[in-house]
């Protein structure tokens, strides 16, 4: 078993090896088979763990590599650590991926650097996937840091577009302010424990509750200090409110990758997390506040912008964070295994969404505007059925009190009901409201987007020339697509290789609910996690979700669900006018969310700025003026301007340097031995 | 101890003096040659000078024991009864002494075909400069550790003031002044020293015990010689000048191999000889620290000349070492060697990868370039990775040091290590930026085309590099097998002395 999951977090990685340095030489085709195949070798040993461990008993366990840092008790080192919960991630990452590896296949079908690609598509598996088995801190940053590096390679995969590279450059600074906190948590947690490894760390944490630490001057209780500041770079990566600008740039990469990184897997990662340390998160109930707030607000806050974006790419990059915002609540309140399980069904069907968008991308000759769609179920018949299952997993269709229902009805009821278990705490109320808020805008956006892009009018037949016009040339050329423009623009259906992952995730976007249920969240929960999720001795937020007697409360979301999917039934299928006047007279409030709430302009306007003028400042004032005018360009530098005259050669000042190293070693010798003898 | 080879730590100290003396020597033996027989021989001699003295150095860390914390490959010879010539190594200075071994022969080679000028001179200037600073490494008298220290100067005015750019005697000057205003006061703090304590043997010194009143004193003036090479702020300012007017090879020994005399004596006199200084000071040093890090960083985010961009970052990383040093912990001192160590690496590499540039096309300006990654993938990858290795991305050695410096410095104060840990921040927003700027993009400036990419030549120097910094990176035990008795001890000392 311990050679069996090495070589599945390695098999990636030979992958991207494989093809990242040899890829001219052996081709693209060998390159991209060689990906895949490691892909799906490790995608299969994958579920062979997976269900080793559900169903085969096999006990939790950690293979060590090699060392990492070794400095007295700072230890860390490379390994692999199979739990409940890396177990979990080792499925959806491994799935995802080898079907996005798949998928592009077809995708970047005429893209001339297609090893290139898939090499990055693999190392980022790779880093995903120690990221996930890490058993102590520093591999978990390294898989931080490392699905960093992947995701600014491959958003700015097309670099010639300089809206790609910025977008790359974006997302890694706002994922370095998460890590900047991630990284004083980690201290925090060193030199309060002595340790950095969790098998090790866990059992201390108990003994911990209730102690002060003192932080910048201030005593703070200690493990909300240490969990609020790792916390920080949960946010950075999930996209969480305040740290969530770059996702929706970060569309600027092929759209495989936002279906792998920016939905399904790298951007769960920060949840991972805060479930990872539900032991430290258990004890730090100030934590755990923030964790429910943040989520909270930023499930309605990336809902509320994603029902006025026209790009379709970016309406699915909103319903990602927004529906990281109902990981982060349920995690907040308690209920880790809610928040595991949303992560897992929300990986299917979020997955499906962006691959069934890039399908009609393709099928639109890289057409990303839903204004410039419409009509397109006639002529992209699997991606519509896919597209249309998606959505209705992402709203959560199903019927309460039965097994009845998509993916999201299981995992996504199950947290605002665990919301609702904790609705004593201002807190927990806020969430559940939020929760039940968003799931209408939720309904309503994604419905929008399947409207505005499958029914309808075809709004491609006269826009697509003048549309040609501006800005899409340079897209395509990134491509290498310019032989798209040469015939007919008649939408079509994409190849098979594309076609066979969105059925695969249709599939998971149906069952993956009603399959994994009992075993996440239902009776089999307990013995399904073991201690990879810790409960404290108060927290029954999870039970009594199950026990829920106000039936109001389970009958809530399935309500504001159809009352989404009607109003954007009414506004996008009946009076598709409406909304379009309604865009068009740019209402304030309709600005402030088209422009998502000005978080852009404001952080330009203060961090970017600021950074550029400090930089100006400390340059050319404090560098130029002051230091160097006081000092070697002020009075000294006159006074040895004579000097400098009488030693005319380029190398005068040698021969004074020397002198006076000379002289020193002359006084320093005479010194010694006139000194010594005395 | 049997050493393999005897003197052998001298003999790696000069024997690249005498091959230095051989270009010479065959110089006036072939005088009545073509200029350009005279010039190839004097690159392969120089060649061949310093891939012997690495092959000396491979020997000396195959035999050196790193269970201990004494001085190995020691050499005595007695000269005076107060003066020795004292050589030895510990776990700390033969890590230095490897790494200028590493880096010199492929200083070498990248001056192979871009110095048009006294290629001669050059190649013995560089020989000279290797002796002296190995020589600062092995040197255990203090006497002996000032003439390779200060002269180790000269050679290098002589880099920048006779094969730099066009402002080279203004940044010859700049260097000259600043090190003179620190180097005089370190004589004069030696010279006390040697008369009070009756030795310049300097592991008798270390344990002497200087009294409270005068570490103050003395600290300061060996601080003032070594901030002004680390460089710390506010007596940084000859640095990027220095690097811009320096050739190529210039630069990687400047910011490879003579920035780290100044961390090196930090740990080798400061720490240990004035251990109650150094406490008092500490705050003073912290703050300096983390000033540099945050001020040269964000510099270093609007400079518009590659080369100056990559000196002020190497500022801020020296910013990591410092406080590493004085955080006065096993992570904080380890951190620091070893952000030292995987710093001689990266800034070499990122200077050899401005030297890439610049003998193709002959300016540093950023704004000349962009798009470079279509003409030249090889070097896109190069670069590209040494920039993740410069941000301190995990996986590469550059992450090793800053976590480690970091979480020393947590402990001494969260302040300021709060502060530091936004450089983490801002290395990701210049040094990405440089990079998008001259290699992504497309292509809009003719003039870049029709160069090729890495030559074999370039990709055989690149090579070690790129090895050592992931080997580093995900096997820091690498370094921290030799250093760790070293390091421990002093830290040990350190602390036990301080009462911490």
């Amino acid at each position: 078993m311990q050679n069996l999951v090495t070589i599945l977090v390695l098999a990636p990685l030979l992958g991207a090896l494989v093809a990242g340095l040899f890829g001219r030489k052996i081709g693209d085709i060998a390159s991209q088979a060689v990906t895949t195949g490691l892909l799906f070798l490790s995608c299969a040993l994958s579920w062979y763990t997976f269900a080793q461990h559900t169903w085969g008993g096999l006990e939790p366990f950690t293979v060590k590599l090699l060392d990492f840092i070794n400095i007295g008790t700072f230890h860390s080192a490379w390994s692999i650590r199979i739990d409940a919960l890396s177990a979990t991630m080792l499925i959806v990452v491994t799935s995802v991926s080898s079907l996005v590896h798949l998928y592009s296949w077809g995708y970047m079908a005429e893209d001339p650097s297609r090893p290139r690609f898939f090499a990055y598509l693999s190392l980022f598996t790779f880093a995903m996937l120690m990221l996930v088995t890490a058993a102590d801190f520093m591999q978990l940053f390294f898989g931080w840091e490392g699905v960093g590096l992947a995701s600014y390679l491959l958003i700015g995969f097309w670099f010639q577009k300089d809206s790609a590279s910025s977008a790359a450059i974006k997302a890694f600074v706002v994922n370095r302010v998460g890590d900047f906190g991630f990284a004083l948590g980690i201290m925090t947690i060193y030199w309060m424990f002595g340790t950095i490894n969790f098998h090790e760390l866990f059992p201390l944490i108990a003994a911990k509750a209730n102690t002060s630490w003192m932080f910048l001057g201030h005593s703070f209780s200690a493990l909300d200090l240490a969990a609020f500041l790792l916390f920080i770079g949960a946010m950075g990566k999930s996209a969480q409110f305040f740290l969530h600008t770059w996702l929706p740039d970060a569309m600027e990469g092929p759209t495989p990758v936002s279906a792998l990184i920016h939905a399904a897997t790298m951007v769960t990662a920060g949840v991972y997390m805060v479930c990872l340390l539900s032991p430290l998160f258990e004890y730090a109930p100030v934590a755990k506040m923030i964790v429910t707030y943040i989520g909270a607000i930023t499930a309605i806050f990336a809902a509320s912008i994603g029902f006025t974006q026209n790009d379709i790419k970016r309406v699915i990059a909103f319903s990602t964070c927004s529906q990281l915002g109902y990981m982060f609540f349920a995690a907040g309140v308690g209920a880790y295994e809610a928040a595991m399980f949303h992560l897992f069904t929300h990986a299917f069907f979020k997955a499906l969404l962006f691959l069934g968008a890039g399908s009609v991308i393709h099928g639109m000759h890289h057409e990303q505007d839903m204004r410039h769609m419409g009509g397109l179920a006639k002529y992209l018949p699997v991606t519509y059925a896919a597209m249309t299952i998606g959505t209705i997993a992402i709203t959560g269709l199903g019927i309460p009190y039965t097994q009845i229902g998509f993916a999201g009805f299981f995992s996504k009821d199950m947290i605002i009901e665990t919301a609702w278990a904790a609705h004593n705490t201002p807190q927990g109320m806020f969430a559940f409201v939020i929760g039940i808020l968003a799931a209408l805008l939720t309904a309503f956006y994604s419905w929008r987007l399947a409207f505005m892009t499958f029914h309808g009018k075809k709004h491609w037949e006269a826009a697509h020339d003048d549309h040609h016009a501006h800005g899409h040339d340079d897209h395509a050329h990134a491509h290498g697509h310019d032989d798209h423009h040469g015939h007919a623009h008649t939408p079509h259906e994409s190849p098979i290789v594309m076609l066979i992952p969105l059925i695969v995730l249709s599939i998971g976007a149906v069952a993956a609910g009603f399959v994994f249920a009992p075993y996440f969240i239902g009776d089999y929960a307990h013995a399904f996690w073991g201690h990879a999720i810790q409960h404290g001795p108060h927290n029954h937020v999870l039970h009594e979700a199950h026990h829920i007697e106000e039936a109001w409360v389970k009958w809530a979301p399935l309500v504001v669900t159809l009352i989404g999917t009607a109003l954007a039934v009414y506004f996008y299928l009946l009076k598709p006018a409406l909304p379009k006047a309604m865009a068009a007279r740019k209402g304030p409030l309709y600005t402030f969310l088209y422009n998502k709430w000005f978080f852009d302009e404001l952080y330009q306007a203060t961090f970017v700025k600021g950074a550029k003028a400090l930089g100006d400042l400390f340059w050319k004032v404090l560098d130029v003026k002051i230091i160097d005018g006081l000092g070697p360009n002020g009075a000294a530098w006159t006074a040895l301007k004579s000097a400098q005259r009488l030693v005319k050669t380029q190398t005068g000042y040698v021969y004074h340097y020397a002198f006076v190293m000379f002289l020193g070693i002359a006084g320093l010798l005479t010194w010694v031995v006139f000194g010594m003898a005395r | 101890m049997s050493p393999v080879i005897p003197n052998l730590l001298s003999l790696i100290t000069f024997l690249p003096l005498v091959g230095a003396l051989a270009i010479l020597g065959v110089k006036w033996v072939s005088r009545k040659d073509d200029a350009s027989v005279i010039e190839r021989n004097a690159k392969w001699i120089a060649l061949w000078t310093t891939l012997a003295t690495l092959a000396l150095t491979v020997i000396l860390l195959a035999g050196f024991d790193r269970t201990t914390t004494d001085y190995q490959f020691v050499e005595k010879v007695q000269w005076f009864s107060f003066l020795s010539y004292h050589m030895g190594v510990d776990g700390i200075s033969v890590l230095f002494v490897a790494l200028t071994a590493l880096l010199m022969p492929l200083c070498i080679l990248a001056s192979w075909d871009s110095v048009k000028t006294r290629l001669v001179e050059y190649m013995i200037a560089f020989l000279v400069l290797e002796t002296l600073v190995i020589g600062v490494f092995t040197a255990l008298d203090l006497f002996l550790f000032y003439v390779f220290f200060e002269g180790g100067l000269v050679p290098m005015f002589l880099i920048i003031g006779i094969w730099g750019g066009k402002d080279r005697i203004y940044a010859a000057y700049k260097f000259f002044l600043y090190t003179l205003l620190g180097s005089v006061l370190m004589l004069a703090a030696m010279l006390y020293m040697v008369s009070v304590a009756g030795t310049s043997d300097i592991p008798t010194l270390s344990t002497y015990g200087f009294s409270q009143a005068a570490q103050p004193w003395l600290w300061f003036a060996f601080f003032a010689s070594f901030a002004v090479k680390m460089p710390m702020w506010p007596v940084h300012t000859w640095l990027p000048d220095a690097h811009v007017q320096a050739p190529t090879a210039g630069s990687v020994m400047l910011a490879g191999i003579l920035l780290k005399l100044g961390g090196y004596g930090f740990i080798r006199f400061n720490l240990p000889m004035f251990p109650h200084a150094s406490e008092l000071f500490t705050p003073f040093v912290l703050t300096l620290s983390v000033i540099a890090i945050v001020v040269t960083s964000l510099i270093a985010f609007r400079q518009t000349d590659i080369k100056k961009l990559i000196a002020y970052s190497s500022v801020a990383h020296m910013g990591f070492v410092t406080m590493g040093i004085f955080a006065g912990n096993q992570a904080g001192v380890q951190g620091a060697v070893y952000q030292m160590i995987s710093h001689g690496f990266i800034s070499g590499a990122l200077f050899l990868c401005v030297g890439v540039v610049y003998d193709r096309w002959h300016t540093r300006e950023i704004a000349f370039y962009g798009g470079l990654t279509k003409l030249m993938p090889h070097f896109a990858f190069v670069f590209l990775l040494f920039t993740m290795a410069n941000v301190g991305l995990p996986g590469t050695s550059g992450f090793v040091g800053e976590i480690l410096t970091m979480t020393g410095l947590y402990q001494a104060s969260t302040w300021a290590a709060l502060v530091a840990a936004t450089g983490v921040i801002l290395s990701a927003m210049y040094a990405l930026t440089l990079f998008k700027r001259v290699m992504y993009g497309e292509v809009t400036n003719e003039q870049l085309k029709g160069h090729p990419d890495l030559s074999l030549r370039e990709k055989i120097i690149f090579a070690p590099l790129i090895a050592g910094t992931l080997l580093l990176g995900i096997y820091p035990a690498f370094v921290f097998d030799f250093t760790t008795a070293s390091v421990d001890a002093v830290v040990a000392t350190y602390r036990a002395i301080i009462g911490g």
